[in-house]
């Protein structure tokens, strides 16, 4: 039995209920279910967001190609429903029926051998978790045992995105190209589409998201965590104590991968398609975005940062189509500037210390207030990421 | 996909799409070369490249239309006019942008990397209110127009070799720039070690500020050379930065002749391809290969043989 204190602290249980409290009761009590289902859409990049504060913020290593985890989860997700939605009775105008509708229309008359598995709701369900995991384990393989890290991973991994998004675009017939795979309308025979089923899919994702807050935290509260933070910050110290950094680096890549792809799975149930336009360079860099300004260190601060960027995002994009791009590029310069710990580093120096009084009855500690010593930001020159010679 | 063909037709395919991967490598190696300067060299990650780039082919832009409605009698050489100017409005923007981003963020390459993501977006967005989204090309004088006949079905377009050239002396003023020249010695001084370039007398800010804005120039220039090939749209840039960047890691990011041989690979095997797959998949390919030999050799074609 985990002992509960040993790796949540007060703040972090306070953290968790405010944000159940959010999300189960304020948010469905005061917003329409279409509003409601727009917010769940968002919490689904918060799953990436999250995975990139383990992954850049406490391991240090940026990757820009988190959209394209969260598309094979998403992809996965839509082949399946897809399927579903694909019977021989529902296409039978189709010069082959019982294929999907864009297959159909590309002249393609039997199912490609990669879709045939994701007739299984149990297959489709692992491949999500293994799909993702298997990719990242193969790219973060090949680059962090060869010590390939920081910039250049950043770009390989940017790469990555832009090559998926070109494969998928391109190959129409077995991936739905650039519209990709739409008009998903049931799973296991209960319609998604209904108000009903939106309320339902926005609690499980509302709780899915809670329960991988807590798995972060007590990953984030053992000794991987300790060491991932020891890793950003002194790479080759770690290394002459005798730890395999690759592995550990590895291992959180993985994670976040996996964590990115659930995401995209719950996205696909609660929009109802599945595009390469969550996959490429500017979603994925997006997601970056999200968590800065939550603040890159918190994974709470990831949550909040996911639904006020994207909040922004719609409010000003409606109104004010043109000004949207000006604020989104002000905002990636004014975080890395201005408050390179987003959110959570506002909150923690002004408002913490006063929470701390009020509600623990914590006498203020001088200036740290309180914060875990391991979350400062390491600002100092990062060792220089180049390649092994 | 060769049986269809026979050797004589083979032969002129690869000629021809040779040299359309001579034109794709010209573009590449002007983009490439500015971003060697400032990623290579300085260790600048600058997302805004491309725009830089785009900044200079708007620039001609106007050059152009400013030159046909004023001046027609000067329209046969406008374009030198266009280069200078572009290569001067990119690098005192780029200047700009050095002083008030990019000095803050030198120890923190990441950072430096969202943020001028940030400035790309700006400018992108800025130049869909100036100049409006429909894409916009130049008129090129008459001399430009037209091909040279070099055998039965191989046509050389005079543009491209214009566009060959203006490459070759781009790439060779900057190799003595970075070479030959002091100002090229202190700036890869003060790379090399910034701490001792600045005890020997080295003002590193200013040679900073300089490189970073020759970088840039040079992405103006390549945006000025672009125009005589294709139209220009305000996320024009944003479709080569992937690849441009790919291009310096490639050919090993300290090295300038790394970057120009890489090119020259990536856009040979992405033009011969195109002719026989369609131009999606020849890109997959392309970019494919240049990751999985990344994966195996991390540190590019060209490796600096320098301890660290």
């Amino acid at each position: 039995m985990i002992n509960l204190k040993s790796f949540m602290a007060r703040q972090d249980v306070l953290a968790l209920l405010i944000l159940a409290a959010l999300l189960f009761v304020v948010m469905p009590m005061s917003m329409d279910i279409f509003r409601l289902n727009l917010i769940g859409k968002y919490l689904t990049y918060a799953f990436v967001a999250i995975g990139l504060v383990l992954c850049w913020g406490k391991g240090g290593i940026l990757s820009l190609g988190q959209g394209v985890f969260f598309g094979l989860g998403g992809y996965c997700m839509a082949m399946y429903l897809k399927l579903e939605s694909s019977t021989p009775e529902a296409t039978a105008i189709q010069s082959t029926p019982g294929i999907p509708d864009f297959m159909d229309w590309n002249q393609i008359t039997e199912l490609p051998w990669f879709w045939e598995p994701f007739n299984s709701l149990t297959f489709t369900l692992v491949a999500i978790l293994v799909v993702p995991a298997l990719f990242a384990f193969i790219i973060g393989a090949a680059m962090f045992k060869r010590r390939v890290g920081g910039v250049y991973f950043a770009i390989i991994t940017q790469a990555i995105a832009a090559i998926l998004t070109i494969l998928i675009i391109g190959q129409q017939g077995y991936t739905g190209g650039v519209n990709g795979i739409t008009d998903l309308r049931t799973l296991k025979g209960w319609d998604i589409r209904s108000d009903d089923a939106k309320y339902v899919l926005y609690f499980l994702n509302g709780a899915l998201l809670l329960g991988v807050l807590v798995l972060c935290q007590f990953v984030l509260k053992s000794k991987l965590g300790r060491l991932l933070v020891a890793l950003r910050d002194k790479e080759d110290r770690v290394r002459f104590s005798g730890y395999d950094v690759a592995n550990f680096k590895i291992f959180v890549f993985c994670f976040a991968a996996v964590l990115s792809a659930i995401g995209g799975a719950m996205f696909t149930l609660q929009v109802g398609f599945m595009s390469p336009s969550f996959v490429g360079i500017v979603p994925s860099i997006e997601m970056v975005i999200f968590c800065a300004v939550g603040g890159r260190l918190s994974i709470f601060g990831a949550v909040y940062g996911t639904l006020l960027v994207n909040w922004a995002k719609t409010t000003f994009s409606e109104t004010f189509p043109e000004l949207w791009l000006f604020g989104l590029g002000a905002l990636f310069i004014a975080v890395v500037l201005v408050f390179p710990n987003g959110l959570s580093g506002l909150y923690r120096s002004y408002l913490a210390p006063h929470v701390d009084r009020w509600i623990f009855r914590k006498p203020p500690e001088g200036g740290s207030s309180g914060a875990d010593p391991l979350d400062t930001p390491a600002f100092e020159p990062e060792p220089a990421a180049r390649p092994a010679e | 996909m060769f049986a269809d063909y026979t050797w004589t037709e083979l032969g002129s395919i690869f000629a021809m799409q040779g040299f359309a991967g001579l034109i794709l490598f010209s573009v590449f190696v002007l983009m490439a070369l500015g971003l060697a300067i400032i990623f290579g060299q300085m260790g600048v990650i600058n997302m805004a490249h491309g725009e830089f780039m785009i900044l200079g082919a708007y620039v001609t832009y106007l050059c152009s239309n400013f030159v046909e409605a004023f001046v027609p009698a000067l329209f046969g050489v406008y374009f030198f006019f266009a280069m200078i100017l572009a290569f001067f409005t990119a690098g005192a923007l780029g200047a700009l942008v050095e002083w008030s981003m990019i000095r803050h963020l030198y120890r923190r390459p990441l950072d430096t990397l969202l943020a001028t993501w940030g400035l790309s977006l700006i400018l992108q967005q800025a130049y869909r209110s100036i100049f409006g989204a429909r894409e916009v090309g130049v008129t090129l004088p008459d001399w430009l127009l037209g091909s040279v006949p070099l055998t039965d079905i191989i046509e050389i377009p005079i543009n491209g070799i214009f566009v060959m050239v203006l490459t070759l002396v781009i790439a060779v003023s900057v190799y003595f720039l970075m070479f030959r020249s002091r100002t090229g010695m202190q700036s890869r001084a003060v790379v090399q070690n910034r701490v001792m370039a600045g005890a020997v007398g080295i003002n590193t800010e200013k040679v900073d500020r300089m490189t970073f804005a020759l970088g840039c120039g040079i992405a103006g220039v390549a945006g000025s050379a672009f125009t005589m090939i294709g139209s220009t749209g305000p996320t024009a840039g944003q479709l080569y930065i992937v690849d441009t960047f790919l291009i310096v890691v490639f050919g090993g990011a300290a090295s300038l002749l790394g970057t120009i041989a890489s090119s020259f690979a990536i856009s040979q095997a992405q033009s011969t391809m195109e002719f026989f797959l369609s131009g999606s998949m020849a890109k997959v390919l392309t970019l494919l290969t240049v990751v999985g030999i990344l994966m195996l050799r991390p540190e590019g074609l060209f490796s600096a043989k320098i301890r660290r």
